[in-house]
């Protein structure tokens, strides 16, 4: 009888939900004795939403008695027991740095020692490896220069513990996850197995990196968020709120970490969306409730976070009160803020004179010092003249001495000031170029001219010459250090200096590009402000910067940001992977050790692990494309399977989401990639492993008649926990370490198992 | 003309006398196509005739013929198609597209990464028509075509396309299920698109897409609102399936739409799926039609393009070096004169070339010549000071290396030839010196982290040989697979340890000659690339002293075998070469950023005369672009309002109008993202011709729209009124601006520099003043 009831109901909970009050109805499949999604059997009463049809209702903790409780803890300790010991075996060892810890190690000991440093990522991350190093002992000395540093005496452990900590949650997380979406144990299981036992996510979680912390974040905010859809029958109670706030909470905790944090961000906006369509949807709900959800959302997945992540950049720049060295990143008034920069409280000439010796910074955002070096422009770019650059870094190749057109400053005395309209020679003090440019087009933007330093010695040609012009400024004005915008225009063909903010090829060393301008229109990217003033002649002056706004400071930290991540180009011989790579664990990233005798770790993910879950994304679009068609075609199912569909388009779908949303933008960026940034997207593969498998396993009765059907569903989940088990086995020296030959000679730990040729141990 | 039959107005009276299946057929057209009340359509003049098969009644022909269809398409021919001659010069890009007509022209291979090759077949086909030889160099803009160069032939093909797209977009509006006013305002605004105008008139490819995106959407939709009974609808959507193809075999852009049709078709298959009153097996046999229309033959025919092409260009020319040794030597004239003859198995004795199979950044061969690597580098490094290998590019005595038997001690083959066979352990002799090939434990010179590769030469400096190389055939298909000449990828795995011999792109200094350097690699650290190397020339070696040897090296090859690459590994590898060939990523003078294009910041000047300020820009009509933008946003305000107010159970329009506006939807502002959102994505130099054909379905949308809130949103007279009124103006206006842009567009008449000042409606346009 409950087929033909269900199938009905099904058709209508399509898109519309007005089926509130239905009585839930036992699953009418075969009643296996200790699956628990049968155990729980008509639970959760009347009020049971029904379109999202079976989970509530197969509630495994709806009510269905303490036994299944208990046994639900147990698994969960299990669970949790495993993770933490897999993941904090063998944490100390190898006592020397390895691989990414030399930076981000270094960067919680610039926490400790409160010195401003630029990195590529947003604080959050590195703030809680300072803060663990902190607590647990460690007092910020070891200085991490490169990988292979012997730690000695220094107390790393903790740090190592705490992403190992947090790296044992993420089988939890999935395993509560699994379990939310698919009402099975088994699934949830099967989930928790191939994480706990994949030597990938061992190893990323056993060094001190910023990937425990984020896979943390992001498990946590897909925990729940599903944990939150669940609770959308009872809106606005307490664990609606919890959950809710739990999901932005960690939202922001993901983004604080790494940009990849954007990706779960996406995956809970979609969400949302659909939620709140759903809600849209519902004409029982008045326009005033749905306006109530919505500005929950709002205040929860979006308000808060952003609040949350403010807060994270302002502690960050709170404790960053010492210069260090990421100030050349930042714009003068930034680096004002900053004990030990030069601009701190600085005092100089307060008026460029003749014969002063500058720096120049380009205005735009992460713009760069003028600079050049002894180094021409290659053979075909432009004229093979010394190459003019902007660099980030604060280096002497950065200073220039201003000179008269006629070069006949007055030697004794007070020099002259520098004037709006003032006709200027820019000599670059190292190597006595003068800043020149001329009719070639410029190397990478091809509108604009070539800038290269050209004579020697104070000779040069009229092509030397530049117009200063103050913006905004009169005939007459002086040029301010630091606070006058200044451009420099170029006198024989009327163009501005201008930085392009283009990084140029190997040649130019990876720095920006210098150009001039035919374009006169006044952008950032064309001004330029004189930060160092050195002229022994004329007084210094304490110059009170303009203190920048928190909110101006937070707006150039992301550009700088994003700038440094999309500057992150592959270098030479590098190791450079390719997205396509990674499902397939085609290569992975050597942590540690090269030759026989050191202690090497490899991250390479489980092969036997990675596989099958490449195979389950396959045989899962097979499954759903199969079920879906058969709805659509209006097979009638009965309930059992048209629960096992409902997971594996609701569930699964979800999961795939999250998959595609985490692997899919990799293809399109230019930034350098490595292996371990398909770990994101590995977890919701190994989730939607889990779901894939068990509905196939538990639908073996389509293929074989009851008694036979159940010893194959046995058998299979038996093979599944022997494969995964017996392949860590195999591998775990990858994660655990291994000494001693390597694996293609004989006698090594991994003799034989070098499967592909392009892994490395 | 039969098709505009189903329209309002008094048309239908005349043609209910018709027999009775022709009537049922009417029926269905008009219920289709009862969109309410509509505008009384203005000049559908029908002639009537009648065909009958039955012998008793007399011969009568039925035949409609709509006039306004007939003088928009006359108008279209004549604006893009009259004094197609002029300019006699090259224009713009015709120099990029010229040089590969010519080729096609002498039937010269090359390759050309900026799409597939249907496009330069069709420019090529209007050459050939008008008996172009393909003499004409093409390697600047501006100059002057020689008499003997049809130049009104090498355009016409494009220009005709053009034209096309004008009748096509009026008839799209119609299967759209708009009327015959708003099909006529689409085609009006098409057709006083200057750029259009502008871009087809030349010998350039945008023209040609359009036309068969629009084709394509216009056929499918042909198929979908037949009905469902009649099979010959099939014919409709194998022309789409066939536009399809053609439009990715244009330009890789048509990609993105083919994408889309093949979304909006699976939506309206999961439809059918969907409906149960259709028996499982019609639905199947269904199912499988739209498969093999729009999947399988456009896959089908794009291949076909590709053997067109591949049997069209059959002769060896400037991209050869690029392809493979087996591709180049399936090429006449080229590598397959002087392979012509070699024996095909490398046995031990013979004398070979070793060609990279890297060809970046050139193709180059094994070389080695008598010069040792210096004591110390520059940088203070050591060296082994043995002799040089290093990587030539071009060919040389030098590249000689002979294959020999470690275990025996003669250079000469054998009889019979006991071949080479994977994982054999070789040496390899060089030519003409007679060192052998070495490798060591020493820093390469310009990669230090690979080891150094040397012709060995005993400096009793307590450095062994290490000359023994495994052969690894990395294409083989069987394990004791026999290397071959030009067909096997070889790798050289360095006994000792374990390194592969590769060419690692960087030139050598002055003491290395500026030639390649060559590396050995451990094989861990080598990743993508290829390492393979194949023997490119080869003979059988039978002096066994140096200088007969030597005498014997700079003598041609000789015995023949014949040896054949199929058309499928040519295929394949042509593709992935296009692919993956990567552009030089420079900056043009006129290139922009896909976000300038939607406000049109930038133009492109594509010719200037000689002497005087006659010239031709790429420069749309600013009305109808700021019109095309405006329908764009009121598209999507007023389908986030409906979709709102649906979701909430208000249903503002009737089911079949909503249809008729998701379907519009779908294919103007999703043809518009599908051909517009990929640019933002993509790193390559972008031009304003770029977005063309994402302006043609906006300017789909516009009177679609208009329609749409004439029928739908307007009840009282005065507003629709208004509604017209407004719409006329518009449509004034853009004759007006047309008209002002003309001088642009057509390169005549020649304007002063005050008149052209005047056209400089945006600071940034750049518009050319020859100083007087």
């Amino acid at each position: 009888m409950a087929t033909g009831e269900c199938v009905s109901q099904w058709k209508q909970t399509g898109d519309t939900s007005t089926l509130r009050n239905r009585r839930t109805v036992a699953s009418s499949g075969s009643v296996t004795e200790d699956s628990p999604r049968h155990a729980a059997g008509p639970s959760s009463g009347s009020d049971t939403h029904s379109s999202n049809g079976t989970s509530a209702r197969l509630s495994p903790r709806g009510g269905s008695g303490d036994g299944a409780a208990g046994r639900q803890l147990l698994l969960l300790l299990l669970v949790g027991g495993l993770s933490f010991s897999t993941r904090l075996y063998n944490i100390s060892e190898p006592p020397h740095v390895c691989w990414d810890e030399t930076h981000f190690g270094k960067m919680g000991s610039y926490y400790i020692n409160r010195t401003f440093f630029f990195d590529v990522h947003p604080p959050l991350g590195k703030m809680l490896i300072g803060l663990a190093g902190y607590m647990s002992g460690y007092n910020g000395t070891f200085p991490f220069i490169k990988p292979g540093d012997k730690y000695e005496h220094h107390n790393y452990a903790g740090m190592r513990a705490f992403c190992a900590v947090l790296g044992s949650f993420l089988p939890i997380f999935a395993y509560l996850t699994v379990l939310e979406l698919s009402q099975s144990h088994t699934a949830a299981l099967i989930t928790a197995a191939l994480l706990i036992f994949d030597t990938g996510s061992i190893t990323i979680s056993q060094y001190i990196l910023l990937d425990p912390i984020l896979l943390f974040f992001i498990m946590a905010a897909v925990l729940s968020m599903v944990k939150f859809n669940q609770q959308r029958h009872r809106p606005f109670t307490a664990s609606w709120w919890l959950w809710l706030v739990l999901t932005g909470v960690n939202l922001a905790g993901a983004l604080g970490v790494k940009f990849v944090g954007l990706f779960v961000i996406l995956l809970v906006g979609l969400n949302t969306v659909s939620d709140i369509w759903r809600l849209l949807g519902d004409l029982n709900l008045s326009l005033v409730n749905i306006a109530k959800h919505f500005l929950a959302r709002v205040f929860s997945l979006i308000l808060l976070p952003l609040f949350l992540y403010v807060t994270i950049f302002a502690i960050h720049f709170v404790v960053l009160n010492k210069s260090g060295p990421g100030d050349g990143f930042f714009s003068s008034a930034f680096q004002s803020r900053l004990i030990g920069n030069n601009l701190h409280n600085a005092s100089m000439p307060e008026y460029l004179a003749y014969g002063s010796t500058i720096t120049v910074k380009n205005l735009r955002i992460a713009g760069g010092y003028l600079h050049s070096h002894w180094h021409l422009y290659p053979e075909g770019v432009g004229a093979k003249q010394q190459q003019v650059t902007a660099y980030l870094h604060k280096d002497y190749n950065n200073l220039w001495l201003v000179h008269r057109q006629d070069h006949n400053e007055s030697q004794s005395g007070t020099p002259d000031l520098v004037r709006h309209g003032d006709i200027i020679q820019l000599a670059h003090k190292e190597t006595t170029r003068n800043l020149h440019s001329h009719l070639y087009e410029a190397p990478l933007t091809k509108k604009h001219f070539q800038v290269t330093g050209y004579g020697i010695n104070a000779t040069g040609d009229t092509n030397d010459l530049w117009q200063v012009e103050v913006c905004g400024g009169r005939k007459g004005d002086l040029v301010k250090v630091l606070r006058s915008k200044v451009r420099f225009r170029h006198r024989a063909t009327g163009c501005v200096l201008f930085s392009s903010g283009k990084t140029l090829p190997k040649w130019g060393w990876e720095q920006q590009e210098v150009t001039c301008s035919p374009y006169l229109k006044e952008t950032p990217s064309s001004q330029w402000n004189i930060e160092d003033h050195i002229n022994p002649k004329l007084p210094n002056i304490s110059l009170s910067v303009l203190k920048p706004h928190f909110l101006e400071i937070l707006l150039e930290s992301h550009i700088v940001m994003i700038r440094g991540n999309s500057g992150l180009k592959p270098k030479d011989n590098e190791m450079t992977s390719q997205p396509w790579h990674w499902p397939i664990n085609y290569q992975g990233l050597r942590f540690s050790g090269v030759n026989d005798t050191e202690y090497r770790v490899y991250l390479l993910g489980n092969p036997v692990i990675w596989w099958m879950n490449l195979a389950c994304l396959g045989m899962y679009l097979v499954m759903v494309v199969v079920a879906s068609v058969a709805l659509q075609r209006g097979f009638t199912l009965d309930q059992r399977r048209m629960d096992h569909s409902h997971v594996l388009k609701r569930g699964g779908g979800l999961l795939l989401l999250g998959w595609i949303i985490h692997y899919a933008p990799f293809f399109t960026m230019g930034r350098v990639l490595y292996y371990h940034h398909y770990f994101p997207a590995m977890l919701f593969s190994s989730m939607l492993t889990g779901v894939t498998l068990d509905v196939l396993l538990e639908n073996t009765d389509l293929l074989l008649r009851p008694p036979y059907s159940h010893w194959l569903k046995r058998g299979g989940q038996m093979l599944f926990l022997f494969t995964v088990l017996y392949s860590f086995y195999l591998f775990h020296p990858l994660s655990y370490g291994m000494t001693g030959p390597l694996a293609h000679e004989p006698g090594s730990a991994m003799a034989g198992l070098k499967w592909m040729d392009s892994w490395e141990f | 003309m039969e098709r505009h039959r189903q329209n309002q107005s008094n048309t239908i009276e005349l043609l209910t006398s018709q027999t009775e299946p022709i009537e049922h057929m009417e029926r269905h057209r008009l219920n289709q196509s009862s969109a309410g009340d509509t505008v009384t359509i203005g000049p559908v003049t029908t002639t009537t005739h009648r065909v009958s098969v039955m012998l008793q009644l007399p011969w009568v022909v039925t035949a409609q013929v709509d006039v306004v269809l007939v003088l928009v398409s006359l108008w279209s021919l004549w604006s893009r198609l009259s004094h197609l001659n002029y300019p006699g010069a090259v224009v713009f890009d015709e120099v990029y597209y010229g040089q590969f007509v010519s080729l096609y022209m002498k039937r010269v291979f090359f390759i050309d990464d900026s799409g597939p090759p249907l496009g330069h077949m069709i420019l090529a086909l209007g050459a050939y028509l008008g008996g172009f030889d393909g003499n004409f160099v093409w390697n600047r803009i501006g100059a002057e075509y020689p008499s003997s160069v049809s130049v009104w032939s090498l355009r016409l093909l494009p220009a005709l396309c053009g034209a096309l797209c004008v009748p096509l977009v009026y008839l799209l509006t119609l299967e759209l299920k708009f009327s015959h006013l708003s099909a006529l305002g689409a085609a009006l605004l098409l057709l006083l698109e200057n750029s259009l105008i502008v871009q087809s008139r030349f010998m350039l490819l945008e023209s040609v897409l359009i036309f068969f995106l629009l084709l394509a959407f216009f056929s499918y939709l042909r198929f979908h609102n037949s009905p469902s009974s009649s099979w010959s609808r099939f014919s409709w959507l194998l022309v789409s399936g066939a536009s399809c193809s053609a439009a990715v075999g244009v330009k890789y852009m048509g990609v993105f739409s083919y994408l889309l049709l093949l979304g909006v078709a699976s939506l309206h298959t999961w439809k059918l799926i969907g409906d149960r009153t259709v028996n499982h097996i019609s639905v199947c046999v269904q199912c499988v039609c739209r498969f093999v229309c729009l999947l399988l033959v456009p896959v089908l025919l794009y291949v076909f393009w590709f053997y067109v092409h591949l049997s069209l260009l059959n002769r060896s020319g400037p991209h050869d070096q690029q392809m493979s040794s087996a591709f180049q030597a399936s090429l006449q004239g080229g590598l397959s004169r002087i392979t012509q003859g070699q024996p095909l198995e490398v046995a031990y004795g013979s004398q070979v070339t070793l060609r990279s199979s890297a060809s970046q950044p050139i193709p180059c061969w094994l070389h080695s010549h008598k010069a040792n690597y210096p004591i110390r580098y520059e940088n203070g490094r050591g060296s082994s000071h043995q002799q040089q290998v290093t990587c030539y590019p071009f060919k040389d005595v030098n590249n000689w290396w002979v294959v020999k038997d470690p275990s025996r001690q003669d250079l000469v083959v054998g009889s019979p030839p006991r071949p080479v066979r994977h994982g054999d352990v070789i040496q390899l002799v060089h030519g003409m010196t007679s060192r052998f090939l070495n490798s060591h434990d020493v820093a390469a010179p310009m990669s230090p982290h690979a080891q150094e590769v040397s012709g060995y030469i005993d400096f009793n400096a307590s450095m062994a040989t290490q000359n023994l190389w495994r052969v690894d055939i990395s294409n083989r298909e069987a394990e004791s697979e026999v290397w071959k000449t030009i067909l096997s990828e070889v790798r050289l795995v360095h006994v000792n340890t374990s390194a592969v011999l590769k060419m690692s792109g960087v030139s050598l200094p002055d003491w290395g000659f500026g030639q390649l350097e060559v590396v050995a690699e451990k094989l861990f650290k080598l990743h993508g690339g290829s390492l393979g190397w194949t023997v490119e020339e080869h003979r059988y070696g039978t002096s066994q002293e140096q200088k007969e040897r030597e005498a014997e090296l700079h003598s041609p090859t000789h015995i023949d075998v014949d040896r054949k690459i199929s058309f499928w590994a040519k295929f394949l590898e042509l593709q992935w070469k296009m692919l993956t060939v990567k552009q030089e990523d420079s900056e043009h003078k006129y290139s922009s950023a896909p976000l300038e294009w939607i406000t049109m910041e930038t133009n492109i000047a594509y010719w200037l005369h000689s002497s005087t300020n006659a010239q031709i820009h790429l420069i749309g009509n600013p009305v109808s672009w700021g019109v095309a933008n405006l329908s764009l946003l009121a598209y999507q305000l007023l389908a986030a309002v409906y979709v709102l107010r649906r979701r909430r159970g208000i249903k503002d329009l009737p089911e079949s109008v909503w249809d008729q506006f998701v379907c519009l939807g779908c294919v103007c502002v999703g043809g518009w993202l599908v051909n517009f959102v990929p640019f933002l994505l993509m790193e390559k130099t972008l031009f304003l011709y770029h977005y063309l054909p994402a302006l043609c379905y906006l300017y789909l949308l516009c009177p679609a729209l208009l329609e749409h809130t004439h029928t739908n949103l307007l009840s009282d007279v005065t507003h629709r009124r208004a509604l017209c009124v407004f719409a006329s103006t518009v449509l004034l206006s853009v004759f007006l601006s047309y008209r002002t842009f003309c001088p642009l567009t057509y390169g005549s008449p020649e304007l002063s520099a005050t008149q052209l000042q005047g056209l400089k409606w945006r600071d940034t346009w750049d518009i050319l003043y020859r100083r007087r």
